[in-house]
């Protein structure tokens, strides 16, 4: 355990900062849109630490406000998504018959759009902007939760304490929320986690696309796709919110990792054949 | 196997059938009038009559889906408002591009996942297994389009190896394809070696050690054949993966395939034409997952045993 202590302490550092400089962004005195034309595709230097971008404005300012676009547009996404496909897996595998093969139809449906791609149409045609990007990840990512919530219940609602709980008269929400809900949490968590990288990822790319957050709004993708123009005399325009991308989306995969390890069922006895 | 591939067959159609009607639905989310979106509000009330009768959209809900069946059946997907010529046509000119990339890319994935996968499984443990894993977690972890400008950057601008962008002779075809290639090959190189590692641990495995058969082939011929078959699903998996890839790769490198199409068309509002988009794509992901699920069990019998129980 002693051994991989920085593989957990440096991504929760990473995180740490990730959410308090998106929750404090709106606190600080920032200018991120102040354009400084002395500046224009400055280096990092002594004057900035990040350097400046095509238009004199300070990217280390603006990488600040992109923290602040990709960390609210994951935790609604990841929120959202959770609830809604947690909710229509659970009460379709549970109640069964009819209700259930439409659910099973639907899911198989959304899953046939491979990756982000319905959410670009989706972003696409709905029109930029922020609210836009939440509903278009929304509906792409609540398909995988509402899987994952489906087996689980299916695998659980023939368990003994359920039957008790049935054999005792215990209301079909009653038995969701008391009886099956605690035992899911494990792995829908570990999947929540997973599913903050890719919407990081996702929203990134949209904003890359030019479908996301709009000027003079700053998101980390969209800062990519303007540097990527000046990249032979300004390539830190590129670099910069790449790595930020990178180490998020990173740590929050090494802490998955962590997490899986140590709370699904199916990786411990794995763990345990190997021993 | 009959019932199997029948049963398999019922399915796909009927996600086809749920793809094709969201894909219809897609026109009808645009927020305000689609035809004022795409003609833009100084286009003359004769002009945007015209548009509405041409995509249909001046009849009922349900007749406007019946045609749209119909035309896809033959393979008609209405006319691209942009380029003013038959949206298949456009398809058609694009799909080679994207077929190479895919090609390629899954070429580049399969030669550098396997090795890596059986490597990281034999040397358990050791500083090829951690390097292996290191490297497909930073895999996962490095976005395409930020992976794409970089590789461009070192490979194009400052070594001047490759061509920046565009499809120009066969060199301007790797860099979209390492980059397409590297969350591939980091997910499939964790597959190959978790599935070697549990294959490694069966007793025919430890016969044929015990038979005395050089460590190579009871590797190659008795593990890897038998690990193949996870594999083999999850490449089929990863191929939806690379198409939804290909649409930022292509944009990040101006290839001009069928995902570069896309994005140009949304970008002009030419809707029909990212319907189509769309649709192919999708379309040829669930076939492809198709296939590889029947010819997975036309390899194992256990699966179409299973499917029949």
């Amino acid at each position: 355990m002693t051994r991989w202590r920085p593989v957990i302490i440096l991504p929760l550092l990473v995180l740490a900062s990730w959410a308090v400089l998106a929750l404090l962004s709106q606190h600080l005195p920032l200018q991120p849109d102040r354009i400084q034309l002395e500046f224009i595709l400055a280096v990092p230097g002594e004057g900035a630490l990040l350097g400046y971008d095509d238009l004199g404005r300070s990217i280390g300012e603006r990488m600040i406000v992109g923290a602040r676009t990709s960390f609210l547009v994951s935790a609604w996404v990841v929120c959202l998504s959770l609830l809604v496909g947690t909710l229509l897996g659970t009460a379709s595998a549970y109640h069964g018959g009819w209700w259930d093969r439409v659910a099973v139809l639907t899911v198989d449906v959304f899953l046939a759009f491979p990756g982000i791609l319905l959410a670009i149409a989706l972003a696409g045609l709905l029109g930029p902007g922020i609210d836009n990007v939440v509903i278009a990840l929304t509906i792409v990512g609540w398909v995988g939760y509402a899987r994952l919530s489906r087996a689980q219940v299916l695998s659980l609602k023939h368990r003994e304490h359920v039957q008790a709980a049935e054999a005792l008269g215990a209301s079909k929400w009653r038995i969701i929320r008391k009886h099956l809900l605690p035992l899911m949490l494990a792995p829908l968590i570990v999947e929540a986690t997973f599913g903050i990288a890719a919407v990081v990822i996702a929203e990134a790319g949209l904003s890359f696309l030019g479908l996301g957050i709009q000027p003079p709004g700053a998101s980390w993708g969209a800062m990519i796709r303007d540097g990527s123009r000046y990249m032979l005399v300004a390539p830190h325009m590129v670099i910069v919110p790449g790595v930020a991308i990178f180490a998020v989306v990173l740590s929050v995969n090494l802490l998955g990792d962590r997490l899986r390890d140590k709370l699904d069922i199916r990786m411990m006895s794995e763990e345990k054949g190997r021993a | 196997m009959l019932t199997y591939i029948l049963q398999r067959l019922l399915s796909a159609l009927l996600v086809i059938f749920g793809v094709v009607s969201i894909v219809f639905l897609l026109i009808h989310m645009i927020p305000g009038d689609p035809v004022e979106i795409m003609l833009g509000e100084s286009a003359s009330t004769a002009d945007r009559e015209m548009l509405r009768s041409a995509l249909g959209l001046d009849q009922p809900v349900w007749l406007q889906f019946q045609q749209y069946l119909a035309g896809l059946l033959q393979l008609d997907m209405g006319n691209s408002i942009h380029f003013r010529r038959p949206v298949s046509d456009l398809l058609l000119e694009r799909l080679p591009a994207t077929g190479l990339l895919a090609a390629v890319t899954l070429l580049i994935t399969v030669l550098l996942a396997l090795p890596l996968g059986i490597l990281a499984a034999v040397r358990r443990d050791s500083p090829w297994d951690s390097g292996a894993m290191t490297f497909s977690m930073l895999g996962v972890s490095i976005p395409n389009f930020w992976l794409g400008p970089i590789l461009i950057l070192v490979f194009s601008l400052w070594l001047g190896w490759f061509p920046v962008s565009g499809r120009s002779g066969f060199g301007s075809v790797i860099l979209p394809a390492l980059t397409l290639s590297t969350g591939l090959i980091a997910v499939l190189s964790r597959m190959v070696r978790s599935s070697m590692l549990e294959v490694l641990g069966e007793d025919y495995i430890r016969t044929a050690k015990a038979k005395g058969l050089p460590p190579r082939r009871v590797i190659l011929q008795h593990g890897l054949r038998n690990a193949m078959l996870p594999v083999i699903t999850l490449l089929g998996l990863q191929l939806g993966a690379l198409l939804a890839g290909a649409v930022i790769t292509e944009t990040v490198f101006s290839w001009p395939g069928v995902g570069l199409l896309t994005i140009e068309s949304i970008q002009s509002r030419d809707y029909p034409v990212v319907q189509a988009c769309v649709l192919l794509i999708s379309v040829t992901y669930v076939l492809v997952n198709l296939l590889t699920d029947l010819a997975y069990a036309w390899i194992d019998p256990r699966i179409r045993l299973g499917g029949q129980q």
